[in-house]
């Protein structure tokens, strides 16, 4: 019965998202200020990501491309570096990088955290105490000398910084799910489907997971703002990206000793990500607004 | 003609109208209400849930929630100014001090980090120039007057100390502290046990005479309306349905909502001369034999953890031991923390027990394993009280319904559907609402499809944790039908828990009164409603408030906790035992 029913009980889970709950969660997506416009900046990231090859004029790598430190001008819009590169061409290269950096780390942390947390939040007793101290300790240490100590294991380089930062996020991932785990634990529902005979599978993949991901697809957009800054802060650092690779935090922690003669070279790149990051920030509010039920019920 | 009628008015709403959003979301939550205060009356507002009640009364004082609700238009007259056009400043000023109110909810309406003694003086200081000590006299006196022991002590507890009856007279206190000239009480005994209802309901009818203060009661209990109330106002969907005195409004209501309110309003002793629960259906399924056996159950809650102390605990039930009939309905009455709901979700091995014997069916609950415990459970279904939280919000009633046959393998497919379907139509929703989510649907119709999940896999018992309590009046005799005409029609059997004894004698044929997590009286439904023997029952019974102004619920006898026998129950008369 256990194992005969959890294919049929992962189908259940799946259309448990019907298309009319689907169709609600845009309407009220679009309708919040915050989620338009966040919306709009993730999309144009993805586009700019997509669309680099077409629409950059140079190649982000090709030296002497033009005269080097020329200020933003008609043909360099943003002005080229201090290896005649075109800024505007290396920009639109490092939003692949950029989305790669929020999609993996995000990944690595959402999916272990919620592991991790889901485990431990149901499983409750020993299991759960052992779990959860251990996470604390990890929470204790700053998320950035995590990441450093995962670099200095792993080695330097972009996608490396990628792991550490996604490990190094994983305690606030486990803790978050296993405090929504605790409430919904809590709930009625829940008791009610253990009375009604349900299995451990059922009681975690059709009751818990439903109502845990979605604090988590919000907590992960708004991570990918914090991953992004993160890994810029370590190429800033020259641990993550390396030459001649087109991110914006390399090309920031490049720009130092040329501020007063180049502005462009920083202020292009600083821009990038703080639009970056607050255009995820604001995705993720839209998202938590368009799932609260209380703006559902409307 | 009462002298009062002729006096001017004290408060005169006009025309009141309050709407919820905007646009196309706009919701008119309040109508054209239009009513006079008297001074010295206490003027009931009463309606089910969405009847604008409340957010009428929360206008007078500046309390609707900013931006999403709008006073759109009316008048409230109040000592020559209107209270809907004032300035916060000025309302601030009457809110508090001419006009207080008391809330439903005594432990969220204390800030719990505050000495009582500190929340009581900080209105005099602010309203009446009182010195501290002027103030903190003051508020001991109120402390007294409102019945609480030892006021200099309780002025330096903190809310978590006191009991909720306990809070809700601090509560009082500090509306009357100001000597107001009227108080809103909203719903001020809902959250509050029957025997603690009694004594705060003749607290504030014994205050209201001493301070000559004019009440605005808002509530849903018919009961409480006939004890308290001068005059009536009944609400339904925002709009004034009829207003009178109380004794007419009871006796002969005018309009078909009031009568029907009025009738759906459970009466305690309406069904005093009947053995057994009225039959609703033709040819009842006749079922026999026990299938309930329980006896010595033991629960201590105790806390854990490497420094909690292993002695001592909360002990939840104490020696708790019934049985039930196939198709019979035991009630387990008693008060909040009596044990009542541990003892159902004992029953059904939602809680492990410390020791004790549970039989459904000859197989004794305890010994089974987990497969085999999951397997028991298709036997035995479970309604629970918040139709709200127990279904889960994320899966449609169609899914949620068919699931305890998923579970255990029952059907599937069309054949399942069309179950399902079935199961919609038996407990009175309707097919189409198979595809919706539970957020969807009214309390009533969540409560119908908590059933009918219930019933998909044909159980003979269902235990049912208060499945009215958080229902309106008139869903709630509906649902109350139902379940009867389920019973009496699939042989069900019933472990009926509830804290309103009027339901308890429509649906029980046995009745078990449970104080303290022990079982203090337990015997068929007449012997223990109309013949009780115990203290504790009798005081159960006698604070129940009658809905009818004509007739005043006796004195509340006294009882003493310390010497209220609680041993082992001992038999009176054949079947009917009590505790001695």
């Amino acid at each position: 019965m256990v194992h005969g029913s959890s294919t049929a009980e992962l189908a259940d889970t799946l259309a448990t998202s019907g298309a009319a709950r689907k169709r609600s969660f845009w309407r009220a997506l679009l309708a919040s200020p915050s989620g338009l416009i966040g919306l709009f900046v993730v999309a144009l990231l993805v586009f700019c990501a997509i669309a680099a090859p077409v629409i950059a004029p140079y190649d982000p790598l090709r030296m002497a491309a033009g005269p080097r430190l020329d200020p933003p001008s008609m043909g360099y819009i943003m002005g080229t570096d201090d290896f005649g590169r075109d800024v505007f061409s290396r920009i639109l290269y490092g939003a692949r990088l950029t989305l790669q950096i929020g999609v993996i780390a995000v990944g690595i942390s959402l999916t272990c955290g919620l592991l991790l947390g889901l485990v431990a939040g149901y499983s409750s007793g020993w299991t759960e105490r052992v779990l959860m101290r251990l996470v604390d300790v990890l929470f204790s240490f700053t998320e950035i000398v995590i990441a450093l100590a995962c670099l200095a294991i792993f080695g330097v380089g972009l996608t490396n910084a990628m792991i550490a930062i996604g490990i190094a996020s994983i305690p606030f991932y486990a803790r978050v799910t296993h405090s929504v785990v605790l409430v919904e634990k809590g709930k009625p529902y829940f008791e009610a489907a253990i009375a009604a005979g349900a299995s451990h599978v059922r009681l975690i993949f059709i009751h818990l997971l439903p109502n845990v991901v979605p604090t988590l697809i919000v907590i992960g957009t708004l991570g990918v703002s914090t991953a992004v800054l993160a890994a810029a802060g370590l190429s800033f650092l020259g641990l993550g990206a390396q030459p001649p690779q087109p991110e914006w935090g390399f090309m920031l922690s490049s720009s130092r000793d040329l501020i007063s003669r180049a502005p462009w070279m920083m202020i292009f790149p600083g821009l990038a990500i703080a639009v970056t990051v607050l255009g995820f920030n604001l995705l993720g509010d839209g998202i938590r607004e368009a799932l609260d039920p209380r703006q559902r019920q409307r | 003609m009462t002298p009062e009628m002729t006096q001017a008015p004290l408060l005169s709403v006009r025309d009141l109208t309050i709407a919820f959003g905007k646009g196309a979301f706009r919701n008119l939550a309040v109508q054209n209400l239009s009513y006079d205060l008297m001074p010295g009356e206490t003027l009931a507002i009463v309606g089910e849930s969405g009847s604008g009640k409340s957010v009428s009364s929360m206008a007078l004082l500046g309390l609707l929630p900013p931006r999403s609700a709008t006073i759109e238009g009316g008048s409230a007259l109040f000592e020559g100014k209107d209270l809907l056009h004032l300035p916060e400043g000025e309302i601030r000023g009457i809110r508090g001090d001419r006009i207080t109110m008391i809330f439903q909810e005594p432990m969220t309406s204390l800030t719990p980090v505050l000495r009582i003694g500190l929340q009581l003086t900080e209105a005099l200081v602010e309203h009446k120039d009182m010195s501290k000590a002027q103030a903190e006299a003051r508020a001991k006196e109120m402390l007294e007057l409102v019945g609480l022991d030892d006021p200099e002590r309780r002025l330096k507890q903190f809310p978590h100390e006191l009991s909720g009856g306990m809070r809700q007279r601090v509560m009082i206190a500090m509306a009357m502290a100001a000597d107001p000239a009227i108080l809103i009480a909203d719903e001020p005994t809902t959250a509050l046990d029957v025997t603690v209802q009694a004594q705060i309901l003749d607290l504030m009818r014994d205050l209201k005479h001493r301070f000559g203060t004019s009440i605005i009661l808002i509530t849903h209990d018919m009961g409480v309306v006939a004890e308290m109330a001068d005059r009536v106002v009944v609400m339904n969907r925002g709009r004034k349905v009829e207003e009178g005195p109380v004794a007419e409004i009871f006796s002969a209501p005018r309009e078909a909502y009031t009568k029907k309110l009025l009738d759906a309003v459970p009466r305690l002793g309406a069904f005093a001369a009947a053995a057994a629960p009225r039959t609703v259906v033709a040819q009842p399924k006749q079922v026999s034999g026990r299938l309930v056996h329980t006896s010595g159950m033991n629960k201590t809650f105790r806390e854990s953890g490497l420094f909690a102390s292993k002695s001592t605990g909360t002990a939840a039930m104490q020696d708790v031991g019934f049985d039930l009939d196939a198709g019979e309905t035991l009630a387990l009455v008693g008060e909040s923390g009596s044990g009542k709901s541990t003892t159902g979700r004992a029953v059904l091995r939602l809680l492990e027990l410390d020791s004790g014997v549970i039989e459904v069916d000859g197989t004794d609950m305890r010994k089974l394993g987990t497969n085999a415990m999951r397997k028991a459970r298709r036997e035995m279904q479970m309604i629970f009280q918040d139709p709200f939280a127990s279904l889960n919000p994320r899966i449609s009633a169609g899914r949620l319904v068919a699931e305890p046959m998923v579970i255990h393998g029952l059907s599937s497919g069309k054949e399942m559907e069309d179950r399902v379907e079935q199961l919609f139509l038996r407990v009175g929703l309707e097919s189409d609402h198979i595809r919706r989510y539970p957020h969807e649907f009214s309390g009533g119709q969540r409560q119908r499809l908590s059933i009918a999940r219930a019933l998909s896999v044909n159980p003979k018992l269902i235990v049912a944790d208060e499945p009215t309590s958080a229902l309106d009046v008139s869903v709630q005799a509906q649902v109350l039908d139902l379940m009867l005409e389920l019973q009496q029609s699939l042989g069900l059997a019933y472990l009926f828990i509830s804290h309103d004894m009027a339901v308890v004698e429509e649906m029980a044929h046995r009745v078990a009164v449970m104080r303290r997590g022990r079982i203090v009286e337990i015997g068929p439904r007449q012997a223990v409603l109309n013949d009780p023997r115990h203290p504790y029952t009798r005081a159960l019974l006698a604070a129940v408030p009658v809905p009818d102004p004509g007739r005043t619920r006796g004195a509340l006898p006294v009882i003493d906790a310390a010497t209220l026998p609680m041993g082992a129950l001992a038999e009176v008369a054949p079947q009917h035992q009590v505790a001695q």
